[in-house]
């Protein structure tokens, strides 16, 4: 093990972090081993202090979304304590529970109910000693505020703290605990402000770009600037390592093709990383901008139906209406605000790594594998980064600080410049889609059918790739990766349905990542237009047509809430139009990333001699069954329209036949002030059902309704986003 | 080679090692432990590392040290105080107006981009008490947030001027 109490030695305020004593004076062994804890055991989960508070233990990241205030919530809700009583700690593989990563909005989907009824089966041993202490049966006794009372005796008393505060329950967690209905919940539905907020305004917040550790080095990756196609890696020709010389701190790190300096100034190792004359392999890998949809129809796909029912061949036969539209969508970037960074001690037998993964566990597997060490040597502690909203490089600068500690045998700070973040990626991938839409004389839908072109994600990291020289190989499929159904089609009662995936090859591609709802943009760009475009030919309404033809009550749901938000009246889209140089539009769509429920409106201005295009004002309603804090799904809808606005607007990644060439805010534009539209957020909110994800389940929406907005106000399909200028001047010009 | 810089920030002198070019921020960040300024592009493209300097929004990502020398340096941790010192208040306030009204609007997602919108919408209430929905965006324009929170943020806003105007508007 890493003799923790030596890293944590601080020389003042230079260490930042925790510390265990302080925040578990009861547990002082907690952290000791190498986890997961068991998640078969109440203590893995809550500890109660004496002072009557409580520590939950809980296995997902902050990332701005609030779960680390809306996960307390259901912990207090079912342990009858203040919100003002109940923390948490930082993730970390020695401490917290493994529930899986950070990722498709899983917080409270999946963490939610784990801890709801952890909460409830301690909640109820503790009324068991409480029963004894107080000699009253279990049925007579309340709680309030962890303060355990005898119904209509309040002077028989006793508080949590009193009654187990610093001392292990040490029972097992059955899951068989009684949990609290809807109807009875104080906290949960409420929207209690977040915990992190004041930190994080005040300057006292402490992001991984701010830990540091004594005696530790600053260090920087030398890459070619913008990745090439993640089969062809990086390869190193020459290294000059005299062009640093006249920085005496810095020195060169190297293993295989992975590249980096260190310094004890960071200043020094941010010049010698600039400075060092590296002679890269430049063969052209890429199929570039200009041929990339191309190469992906081309290419030899792996195909797979991911859903079929009826005859959809027979059906369009008959149908009075067919609509065929292809779509294209581009690479986009992750691109969070603030470049990743990680703080890598490695040992000769052990490694601690501090970094803003989503997934300390997945994270840890990842280290083992390129440090040689056995995953119980490593620990790894999450520090929140910026947003980084999917697969960023934050697994890929973990091993990179990893590796570079190790050569250097000594603690590395290795902090991403903006060019290696944007430039080495894990974008979210490219989509070619081509979507069929047939309905009867009266408005019915008859037919469907979605074929999708992309590729997967990729399972390497670029540190390890060019360290081990580990071949380049794609993601496993997964739901996430493949046409998907609650996007395509699957929202509507239409009896013939064909969803079609073509998987193509990875490795003469980008690296691939799951970026905020993954392929959903591009999905709901494409069906929701061809559904769109299906109502203007039968002469109707966009949203009544879409409400003849769902049947789901929660899809209407959402559809009518965000209707009535926006004071939809019915139209025929395009009746509009006018010839004034600034012209509006309004449009509607439906989508979501496999779970919950999204609908939009955008009303939008394009300017048809500049081809410029601003969202002016969005609406977005989503439906994520029992919203445990309807405030942050709020701003969480709130953001996912304005980062829609900028992803339909602004966002691509370019590259030329070497090099990814989009590697700052100006190559990269994203939206910026003037531009943010004014949105209005519509939580549906549903005691009944089950939580579901939250943080990214309105972007396919909005995406849809951008699109069909253009069309309302030109008259013309976009076939492929962003919706830049001369994209939009190209597509006006061919009518 | 690193030589002793005196530089002023947040109203304390110090003495400082550093290369006269090494940019601001690397000595606010690495020697003063200072949590407020934080590194996002280090092209002055986005704004995370502002401060300001003389009462002026600088992205100090590109400002070299030597260049503040004789200068008042204002980060995020000491805007209470400088906002005092312009109010002629008899003590600091815990938080700047702008501050406390994006707690009040739950403005904030992950947060990293607020370090310097707050340090940006502080200047610009500083010089406009007032603005206009226009004004704000104008003057905001140069500070990215990737989380898409710029509506709560042009709300935030609104709401400290009222607070620091005691107008309604």
């Amino acid at each position: 093990m890493i003799p923790r109490r030596d890293f944590l030695k601080t020389g003042g305020a230079l260490l930042i972090g925790f510390s265990f004593r302080e925040t578990l004076p009861a547990q002082q062994t907690r952290g000791a081993t190498a986890g997961p804890p068991d998640a078969k055991q109440i203590d893995t989960w809550l500890a109660i202090h004496p002072d009557n508070t409580a520590t939950v233990y809980i296995g997902f990241a902050e990332l701005g979304q609030g779960s680390s205030t809306s996960l307390l919530q259901i912990a207090a809700e079912e342990l009858d304590m203040e919100m003002s009583q109940i923390k948490t700690v930082r993730l970390d593989t020695n401490v917290t529970p493994n529930q899986g990563g950070t990722y498709s909005s899983a917080s409270i989907q999946r963490g939610g109910p784990q801890l709801r009824t952890a909460a409830a089966e301690a909640r109820l041993a503790l009324l068991q000693l409480a029963s004894k202490q107080l000699d009253a049966p279990v049925e007579r006794l309340t709680v309030s505020k962890g303060v355990v009372s005898v119904a209509g005796s309040p002077q028989r008393s006793v508080n949590y703290g009193q009654l187990i505060g610093g001392k292990l329950f040490q029972l097992p967690f059955t899951g068989s605990a009684p949990v609290k209905s809807p109807a009875e919940y104080n906290v949960v539905g409420t929207s209690v402000p977040r915990n992190d907020i004041p930190d994080k305004v005040s300057g006292r917040y402490t992001y991984m770009q701010h830990a540091r550790v004594p005696g530790m080095l600053h260090a920087r990756v030398v890459r070619p600037r913008g990745q090439r196609a993640y089969g062809a890696g990086a390869k190193v020709l020459a290294v000059d390592e005299s062009s640093i010389h006249g920085i005496p701190g810095a020195r060169v790190l190297r293993k295989g093709d992975f590249l980096g300096v260190a310094a004890e100034s960071e200043w020094d190792a941010v010049r010698a990383a600039q400075q060092l004359k590296v002679t890269w392999d430049n063969t052209p890998t890429l199929p570039s901008n200009a041929g990339l949809y191309e190469q992906m129809r081309a290419a030899k796909p792996t195909d797979r139906v991911v859903l079929e029912r009826g005859d959809v061949a027979a059906a369009r036969e008959r149908a009075a209406h067919v609509v065929t539209q292809g779509y294209r969508g581009p690479y986009q970037a992750h691109a969070p605000f603030a470049p990743n960074c990680a703080l890598a001690e490695v040992t000769a037998d052990s490694a601690l790594v501090m970094c803003s993964t989503q997934d300390v566990y997945g994270t840890r597997n990842g280290l083992a594998r390129v440090l040689g060490l056995p995953v119980e040597k490593i620990r790894v502690q999450y520090y929140e980064g910026s947003g980084t909203y999917g697969h960023s490089c934050y697994d890929d600068v973990a091993q990179g600080a990893a590796l570079l500690s190790q050569l250097a045998a000594k603690p590395v700070r290795l902090q991403f410049m903006r060019w290696d973040e944007h430039g080495w990626d894990n974008y979210g991938p490219a989509h070619v889609g081509e979507a069929m839409a047939a309905a009867d004389a009266q408005g019915k839908l008859v037919a469907y059918e979605y074929q999708g072109w992309h590729h997967n994600w990729s399972a390497v990291e670029t540190s390890a790739q060019l360290a081990l020289g580990i071949p380049a190989t794609p993601w496993n499929a997964g739901a996430a990766q493949q046409v998907s159904p609650a996007n395509c089609g699957g929202m509507y009662d239409v009896p013939n349905l064909r969803l079609v995936n073509h998987q193509i090859p990875s490795n003469d591609y980008l690296k691939g990542g799951w970026l905020r709802s993954p392929l959903d943009l591009s999905f709901s760009f494409a069906s929701e237009q061809t559904i769109d475009e299906l109502a203007y030919r039968l002469e109707m309404d966009a949203y009544l047509f879409r409400q003849r033809n769902i049947k789901d009550a929660r899809w209407l749901g959402v559809l009518d809430a965000v209707a009535r938000a926006a004071n939809w009246t019915p139209r025929r889209a395009a009746s509009n139009r006018s010839d004034a140089k600034v012209v509006t539009g309004r449009g509607i769509g439906l989508g979501t990333h496999l779970v919950s429920y999204g609908a939009a409106v955008a009303e939008i201005e394009v300017n048809r001699e500049t081809g410029r295009v601003v969202a002016k004002h969005l609406y977005g309603a989503m439906d994520a069954g029992l919203a445990v804090n309807p405030g942050f799904i709020e701003n969480q809808i709130s953001g996912q329209l304005v980062q829609t606005a900028s992803r339909m607007f602004k966002e691509e990644v370019t590259f030329s036949t070497t090099n990814v060439t989009s590697l700052d805010w100006n190559s990269y534009p994203i939206l910026r002030f003037e531009e943010s539209p004014e949105v209005t957020a519509v939580v549906v909110q549903r005691l009944d059902q089950r939580s579901t994800g939250a943080g990214e389940e309105v972007m396919a929406a909005a995406a849809a309704a951008i699109g069909n907005a253009f069309f309302d106000a030109t008259g013309v399909r976009m076939q492929e986003y962003p919706l830049t200028p001369k994209r939009v001047l190209a597509a006006l010009a061919r009518g | 080679m690193a030589t002793q810089l005196k530089i002023k920030v947040n109203e304390r002198e110090w003495t400082v090692a550093a290369a006269p070019e090494t940019p601001l921020l690397y000595v606010l960040s690495n020697e003063l432990q200072l949590h407020g300024p934080r590194f996002g592009c280090g092209l002055a493209q986005c704004g995370s590392c502002s401060v300001l300097v003389n009462g002026v929004e600088t992205r100090s990502c590109v400002t070299p040290v030597a260049s503040v020398q004789g200068k008042a340096v204002t980060t995020l941790e000491g805007l209470p105080a400088w906002y005092a010192a312009q109010k002629k208040l008899p003590q600091a306030p815990a938080l700047h107006p702008v501050q406390q009204a994006l707690i009040d609007e739950q403005a904030v997602q992950c947060g990293y981009c607020f370090n310097g919108m707050i340090i940006k919408a502080s200047e610009l209430l500083s010089k406009t008490p007032q603005p206009s929905e226009m004004q704000i965006r104008l003057a905001m324009n140069g500070h990215l947030c990737r989380c898409g929170t710029y509506p709560r943020i042009l709300k935030a806003i609104q709401r400290a001027s009222k607070a620091m105007t005691g107008v309604a508007r």
